[in-house]
């Protein structure tokens, strides 16, 4: 418990990426297997079912404390945290417990669930008794199923990588599914030697860099560059191998059990082939992508119901093949790839495989297969820039976010080189935010606090840079609210604070380097284009990327 | 309570059968000082009245023209009639506590005060009587402060961690008092320690009343260019942080020592690398515990978290009551866009 208490610290202590891995690294280095395996399940984001109600602890710490409900109700408004709250309140050890951290979930924790409130309340008093107000503040997190600390699962890995030496996608394999905290599990996840076949393993994703002074001036000719839709989904590699489906995201997570209309249909395709594409949730009716919010709705569950399975229905809409009959592929010019990719698809059927059913009571809501060519910009070549700026314009009709403008001939190539794939979007700036500030909104939003400014990071420290009140649906500025209410942490008149951990996508036209503010840029008419559930505040944009791109202007 | 004896007025605390104001913020003709803060020791009153343990260091705030009477702790006074004692307040250097009486009737004002242990200045003193007047910068229980010999400890391992990875040790302290503890309370053979000029103009003056503090370098005397940094702890006031000041020292970490450290948001939201809670003020239990020693049936709470500690009071069976005054003790409270702390008020 003591070293997981000092990891917590540490972790929450720095914003540092650098920092964070190396104390995870450092305490994977010195714990025991079935510590180890405890600490991995809380940091990757899985949860115990709350054991004792925050009623109870918030009495029992009042008790303990010998103060009024008040006075308990302004320390927590100061501080802003239960369990950090109580830790403060209640009398603490001078010394440290130094139960190991899987003897204090399984033989303490766990059991508390079928006791008593009276019981809980004894154990609970008598845990306290013997722990320092660090540990009671962990212990606080993990009694109430509200641990949280800044890391991303991807972390975890890259420091569970450092420490055993196994790929790290090896790692995100062996970690996805229902994964269990025990000693032995811990073993097997960090087994170098484990026998296991690298089928899993998806190549490095290829990505465009942005387009910023128009196609003309930068790309020259425009017969020798091919346009296609940038579509507004998660970019996913495809993976069949050895009878086995894996669908992996540009951050090397795992998602085969998230898309199973695509691990379905994947099934079909030969052995030995992997093919790139962007999911995307489909409306039929429409011909285009829903909304990237609706398919937002689609990640991280651990169960996907039937009605989301039919609101939702999602497709990828693949654009490249990197490997053809267990052959890498990626040294074929584009063209070649391509026309391979639509005679592998073509083969495709919607019916489902037998034995496979995956949701057996839903009816196949598309008449196309899950994986397909994605839609064309033109049905022919786009022979002048003028005639390509138009189908831009076309963009959101079709929910993509621009065009993809990629080099005729072209390799596939690894991470970001300049050169041969551009993006070239609708809107031109993007930035993902964290929102800090929050106001109370006008008219009929008067209610709610709809008015946020958002900060980037510059060195460890987060900048406010823009004030943004539109773009989300109602309820998302619900859900937004609530949060609001319930993570203030200082309140100037009508301004909150806020506990920075939601991180908003906003668009904006233009930005200028200002003076007058403090981050040192202005940026035009900006607003929310999109939550992103998916980003943890470590991974919020800094200011120099902003700066560049406002240089770039 | 003889309501004559002390009042709250918009010059400042005021006793009208002595004529005579305690930390008055607007220029008055006799004006009895607490501490050398700037929130508490303002210029322009005709006459102060202080503690002599702080001579040094309220010439440096009021400057040698100011017309200063200065009295040992506990070598009563005579100020028209009213008997004026002062008494240790364990805040800083020659804080001091008023002690007033007439006709029998006892009043204190403890200014700020703090009960640890603090060698360089004396250390707080229990006074009985009928009114006291505290303030309440920590008044909520969250705030209990660790051993300070504890937070030491990690102050000095957090140096040699940082020496370890290269990288420079800024300590954010203010420059009265707090950096002094420090200074005082740090293991000084770790490594060279350097001074901001606003820390090292106070050190000259603990230093010239007599309080022994390890040796220091004023970084602005050292070639910055020339200085291995990597070994080095820097003492500063916590307004340098953001500013250009600090780029001369390359990798550094930071830490600010302050009692608002005891809250993680309050250490995450300020950009720092880590904090120490050290703290001049006194903490929940020490509070309670120094309001039931003077026995006063009456309580007057000031600064800070009045209203709570108040009401805690009255729950207690104690008659209290908050009054306005203009010391600040809510400096960290302020959003990140308003203008941070000034050095010299207290924190
Ligand atoms: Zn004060
Ligand atoms: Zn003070």
């Amino acid at each position: 418990m003591d070293d997981f208490t000092k990891l917590f610290w540490e972790l929450d202590g720095t914003t540092k990426t650098s920092e964070k891995t190396a104390a995870l690294e450092n305490y994977l280095k010195n714990a025991e297997a079935a510590d180890a395996a405890w600490a991995v399940f809380f940091l990757t984001g899985q949860r115990i079912r709350r054991l004792v109600g925050t009623k109870l602890l918030r009495d029992w710490a009042t008790q303990k404390a010998q103060i009024s409900d008040w006075l308990f109700e302004e320390c927590y408004d100061r501080v802003g945290d239960l369990a950090e709250t109580i830790s403060l309140l209640v009398p603490s050890a001078e010394l440290a417990d130094r139960t190991p951290l899987h003897s204090l979930i399984q033989d303490k924790l766990l059991p508390l669930r079928e006791l008593t409130a009276e019981e809980q309340r004894s154990r609970v008093l008598e845990l306290w008794e013997h722990m320092s107000q660090p540990q009671i503040f962990v212990l606080g997190k993990l009694m109430t199923g509200a641990f949280r600390v800044g890391v991303s699962k991807q972390l975890v890995i890259r420091a569970l990588s450092a420490y055993s030496g196994v790929e790290s996608t090896t790692l995100a394999h062996r970690l996805s599914g229902t994964w269990e905290p025990n000693a032995e599990s811990f073993e097997q996840l960090v087994d170098p030697e484990s026998s296991e076949a690298p089928t899993s393993k998806p190549y490095p994703f290829f990505l465009a860099n942005p387009l910023k002074d128009g196609p003309d001036k930068e790309l020259k000719e425009p017969e020798n560059w091919c346009a296609e839709w940038k579509w507004d989904g998660i970019r996913a590699q495809v993976i069949r191998r050895a009878d086995e489906t894996y669908i992996w995201s540009r951050g090397e997570e795992l998602l085969t059990e998230q898309f199973p209309e695509i691990a379905d249909c994947a099934s079909q395709l030969p052995n030995g082939t992997v093919i790139d594409g962007e999911v995307v949730g489909w409306c039929q009716g429409e011909s285009r992508p829903l909304p990237f919010s609706q398919l937002q709705r689609r990640l991280g569950r651990k169960r996907l119901g039937k009605k989301l399975l039919t609101e939702v229905p999602v497709a990828l809409l693949a654009f490249d093949l990197l490997e053809k009959d267990g052959t890498d592929c990626r040294e074929h010019s584009l063209e070649q790839r391509q026309a391979d990719l639509a005679k592998i698809l073509i083969g495709l059927s919607t019916e489902r495989q037998e034995g496979q059913s995956l949701f057996p009571n839903t009816e196949p809501d598309s008449q196309e297969p899950a994986i397909r060519v994605a839609p064309p910009v033109s049905d022919s070549p786009i022979m002048t820039w003028e005639a390509m700026a138009s189908c831009r314009a076309r963009a959101k009709e079709l929910r993509a976010e621009g065009l993809m403008l990629k080099r005729a001939g072209s390799i596939y190539q690894v991470g970001r080189p300049a050169g041969l794939w551009w993006k070239w979007k609708v809107d031109p700036f993007t930035i993902d935010a964290v929102l800090v500030y929050a106001q109370r909104g006008h008219g009929r939003r008067a209610s709610l606090y709809t008015d946020y400014t958002f900060a980037v990071w510059k060195e460890n420290e987060l900048v406010p840079f823009a004030k943004a009140y539109s773009g989300l649906s109602d309820a998302e500025f619900r859900k937004v609210d609530a949060f609001v209410r319930k993570n203030t942490k200082e309140k100037f008149g009508p301004i909150r604070s806020v506990t920075p951990q939601l991180v908003f996508e906003l668009a904006f036209e233009n930005i200028q380097p200002s003076s007058r503010h403090k981050s040192g840029i202005a940026v035009r008419f900006p607003r929310i284009s999109r939550w992103r559930h998916d980003k943890s505040v470590g991974e919020a944009d800094r200011l120099e990327t902003i700066l560049a791109l406002a240089s770039d202007e | 309570m003889q309501t004559e004896l002390l009042k709250p007025t918009d010059r400042g605390l005021y006793c009208p059968a002595g004529n005579f104001y305690v930390d008055a913020w607007k220029s008055v003709d006799q004006n009895i000082v607490t501490h050398a803060h700037a929130d508490h020791a303002r210029r322009g009153s005709k006459s102060y009245l202080a503690a002599k343990e702080g001579e040094q260091v309220l010439r440096t705030r009021l400057g040698s023209d100011a017309q200063i009477e200065f009295r040992r702790y506990g070598e009563p006074v005579s100020v028209n009639g009213v008997k004026v004692t002062l008494y240790p307040a364990g805040h800083i250097l020659g804080s001091a506590q008023i002690r007033i009486e007439k006709d029998g009737y006892v009043v204190v004002l403890s200014g700020d005060y703090k009960r640890e242990a603090d060698s360089t200045c004396t250390a707080y003193e229990s006074i009985r009587c009928h009114t006291f007047v505290t303030e309440s910068t920590f008044g909520l229980p969250i705030y209990r402060w660790p051993n300070p010999e504890k937070v030491f400890e990690q102050i000095n391992a957090w140096w040699r961690s940082n020496q370890e990875v290269g990288k420079a040790s800024l300590v954010l302290a203010y420059s009265l008092g707090k950096a002094q503890r420090v200074l005082e309370g740090i293991d000084s053979s770790i490594g060279p320690i350097y001074t901001h000029g606003a820390v090292e103009k106070l050190n000259e003056s603990y230093r010239d009343s007599g309080i022994s503090l390890p040796s220091t370098t004023y970084v602005g005397e050292v070639d910055a260019k020339q200085t291995d940094w990597t070994k080095a702890l820097i003492i500063a006031p916590p307004s340098v942080m953001g500013g250009s000041w600090i780029r001369r020292f390359g990798k550094l970490s930071s830490a600010l020592a302050s009692g608002w450290m005891q809250i993680r948001g309050t250490r995450r939201r300020r950009g720092l690398d880590s904090g120490f809670i050290v703290s001049d003020h006194v903490d929940w239990q020490g509070l309670i515990r120094s309001i039931e020693e003077t026995e006063a049936q009456s309580v007057w709470v000031t600064h800070g978290y009045a209203d709570v500690v108040a009401r805690s009071l009255v729950e207690k069976g104690i008659d209290a009551r908050t009054i306005e005054t203009e010391f600040q003790g809510e400096l960290l409270e302020q959003p990140s866009e308003a203008s941070q702390t000034q050095d010299a008020t207290d924190g």
